[in-house]
């Protein structure tokens, strides 16, 4: 942990713990039908997003996935404003429209979770292209599976992105499985960080349980992209300890249970607690604490979320388009 | 070609019945394999392939990569050289990813090859709102398809629409886009074991009537008749008719209702703006404008994406009470 300050660490310790809180907590209320639709959690992959994100500001964009909830938490996004997405109220992020495969915070700089496997990455060069046409030093992180890693989509934007030397970084988080394909029967290579020699820029194969290899990871990448050197293929090895959609994670057909429980030795956020013990930084009475903050801002948010209307009906003809002032007729 | 009618015996979901006609045509005809996302060791996320991959075996059952372009060109390529390939896009939304394929290449290669090319390819997609999955895994796209000339479309109703058309659209010899409606997955009816076809281009009445023609098309069939049966306690007599292929479309069997009850109604889930259904009402205005005692009447979706709260998802959704409605208000215009 050298060179890394101890708020930094607790800061990245704290998002993991809201992130795997508010999931777990989601996933219980999709099993009892209270919240609709179908949920992909996101745990098991927390220090994905929180090693990534600490690195961000405000004006940096991130595009996400179906899997999204994890990386809107870690950008800091409201907990009552997400939750009140999910269960599709009207102080929702998306005044319920969108619902968990689209909770979104523009304002974050967050260009949506999306419903489209692949979508991501020609977004993010968008976002990365404006950001070197408008003058910023803002970069775009791009999250997306190792399933999407096979859409022509991220072939053709990774592409781009090096030939313009766009301020992009992809992340690839490698959950080894596109669903209830496991990686071996859905491409031939292992690491999938391998592609971005064909595109020509520097891909890096990185352990992605552990949230300080990613820290650093992706601290060196932003950097590179806000230097204006170009695009990084950041390539993260984790696990989903669920099933693809809902809570379930164990008794399904397409793994092992050991493999589940092998994964979930390497716990993100245990690795991460026993370290800051170690360290001196975090004690366990400490780390409780971050538990019991992140449980009750959740269940906070979760009260907010379910006093909060639904909307009108009147609001599903609302948003469809902008209303532009120069078009139509004028004054 | 045998259409089977049914004996009410054998009581089967929609799912199965669209795994049954996989499986019995596979056996059949060794030139079929299938194709998709999670088709093969999972079954498919709607269960239409479930047990194939036994039976069958990973050469005939293939599971690819989330590559929905890749999986389409597969798919033509394959049917262009001797092979009868069915396509499994999970949501009929991600055809959006491979609409180069579908309407540029498949479409259009016999054609451009000065009909030298035969194409026999099934694509099997799941259209359709109603379980809060919001605007990327609800639509019904299938005007789009309708408008390309080169596809064929159908839509079926229920289970046994769905192997009846399956078995037809895999045996024909073009590329047929079959939609499917995820929320009737469930539904049972009676579906004859033995493999049997719905000639495409035909229309079915589903149920006869005199003084009202709703047509509809896939889960608004249902729902249509469950119209027709509000409305039958105001005095009126309904008829339901079925096109169940979209494209071909059946003028001929709706013309000849319209001629009989004179009003008309088109019904579907699909947004209502530039629906099929715009052209069906165009159709029989144009061949029974003399015996139309109103406006053809057209239900849809609103012209909005379809949205994720259960109760906007609830309004957006057309039923047989909003049929129902529209049909009274087409009688009382005509008052
Ligand atoms: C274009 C498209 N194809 C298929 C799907 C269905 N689908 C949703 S998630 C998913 C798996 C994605 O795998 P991966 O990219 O590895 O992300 P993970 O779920 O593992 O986080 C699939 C196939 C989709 N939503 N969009
Ligand atoms: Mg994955």
């Amino acid at each position: 942990m050298t060179g890394i300050s101890t708020d930094v660490l607790l800061d990245i310790h704290r998002r993991m713990v809201r992130i795997r809180t508010f999931e777990e907590e989601a996933g219980k209320l999709m099993e009892s039908g209270k919240i609709p639709g179908a949920l992909h959690l996101y745990v098991g992959e927390e220090a994905v997003a929180a090693g990534v994100m600490v690195h961000l500001r405000d004006t940096d964009q991130i595009t996400s996935t179906h899997r999204g909830h994890g990386h809107l938490v870690a950008k800091g996004g409201d907990l009552k404003r997400m939750y009140a997405e999910l269960f599709g109220r009207a102080t929702g992020y998306c005044k319920g429209k969108g619902g968990s495969m689209h909770v979104s915070d523009l304002d974050l700089g967050m260009l949506g979770a999306n419903g489209i496997v692949g979508a991501g990455p020609p977004i993010a060069i968008g976002a990365a292209f404006s950001n070197k046409y408008r003058g910023t030093d803002d970069v775009t992180c791009c999250f997306f599976g190792d399933g999407a890693s096979n859409e022509g989509t991220f072939h053709e934007a990774a592409n781009m992105a090096a030939l313009y030397k766009l301020p992009v970084i992809f992340i690839c988080e490698n959950n080894g499985f596109g669903e209830f394909t496991r990686q071996e029967r859905h491409q031939a290579i292992h690491d999938i960080a391998d592609r971005a020699a064909g595109y020509g820029m520097p891909g890096v194969v990185v352990d992605g349980m552990d949230a300080l290899a990613v820290y650093e990871s992706a601290g060196e990448a932003i950097a590179r992209a806000r230097r204006g050197d170009g695009p990084t293929f950041l390539e993260y090895k984790t696990y989903r300890y669920f099933d693809h959609v809902g809570v379930r994670g164990m008794g399904v057909i397409y793994r092992e249970d050991s493999e589940v429980l092998e994964w979930r030795q390497r716990d993100p956020i245990n690795l991460m607690e026993a370290r800051l013990a170690e360290q001196g930084l975090l004690s366990p009475e400490g780390a409780a604490e971050v538990h019991e903050a992140a449980l009750a801002d959740v269940r906070e948010a979760i009260a907010f979320a379910e006093a909060s209307p639904f909307p009108e009906p009147s609001a599903l003809m609302e948003d469809i388009y902008t209303l532009t002032a120069s078009a139509g007729g004028g004054a | 070609m045998t259409t089977i009618e049914a004996p009410a015996s054998r009581e089967v979901p929609y799912v199965s019945a669209v795994a049954e006609a996989f499986a019995q045509l596979m056996r059949e005809d060794p030139a079929i394999f299938i194709a998709g996302e999670d088709v093969a060791l999972y079954g498919s996320v709607f269960g239409v392939t479930r047990g194939l991959l036994n039976e069958f075996g990973p050469e005939r059952v293939i599971d690819t990569p989330i590559a929905e372009s890749g999986i389409m060109g597969l798919g033509l390529g394959a049917a262009a050289t001797g092979l009868r390939p069915i396509i499994d896009i999970m949501f009929m939304d991600f055809m959006g990813v491979c609409m180069d394929e579908v309407v540029n290449q498949i479409a259009k290669m016999k054609y451009m090859f000065g009909g030298k090319a035969k194409i026999p390819l099934t694509i099997h997609t799941m259209a359709g709102a109603g379980t809060s999955m919001a605007a990327q895994h609800s639509q019904s796209l299938e005007a789009w398809f309708c408008h390309v000339p080169g596809l064929k479309v159908v839509m079926p109703s229920g289970p046994y629409e769905a192997k009846g058309l399956m078995v037809a659209a895999v045996r024909d010899d073009n590329p047929v886009i079959v939609v499917n409606t995820k929320t009737i997955l469930g539904m049972r009816a009676h579906v004859p074991e033995e493999l049997y076809e719905i000639p495409l281009g035909k229309a079915h009445v589903v149920r006869p009537g005199t003084n009202f023609t709703i047509l509809a098309t896939g889960r608004m069939v249902g729902e249509s008749v469950r119209a027709a049966e509000l409305l039958a306690s105001d005095g009126l007599d309904v008829e339901v008719i079925d096109p169940r292929t979209l494209q071909p479309f059946d003028t001929e069997t709706v013309v000849a209702s319209v001629k009989k009850t004179h009003r008309a109604l088109v019904a579907h889930e699909a947004v209502r703006f530039g629906g099929i259904g715009a052209e069906f009402a165009a159709q029989i205005q144009e061949e029974a404008f003399d015996h139309l005692d109103a406006p053809v009447g057209r239900v849809g979706a609103p012209f909005t994406p379809v949205p994720f709260s259960p109760p906007l998802e609830k309004e957006y959704l057309p039923n047989a009470d909003k049929i129902a409605a529209e049909v009274r208000r087409i009688l009382g215009r005509q008052a």
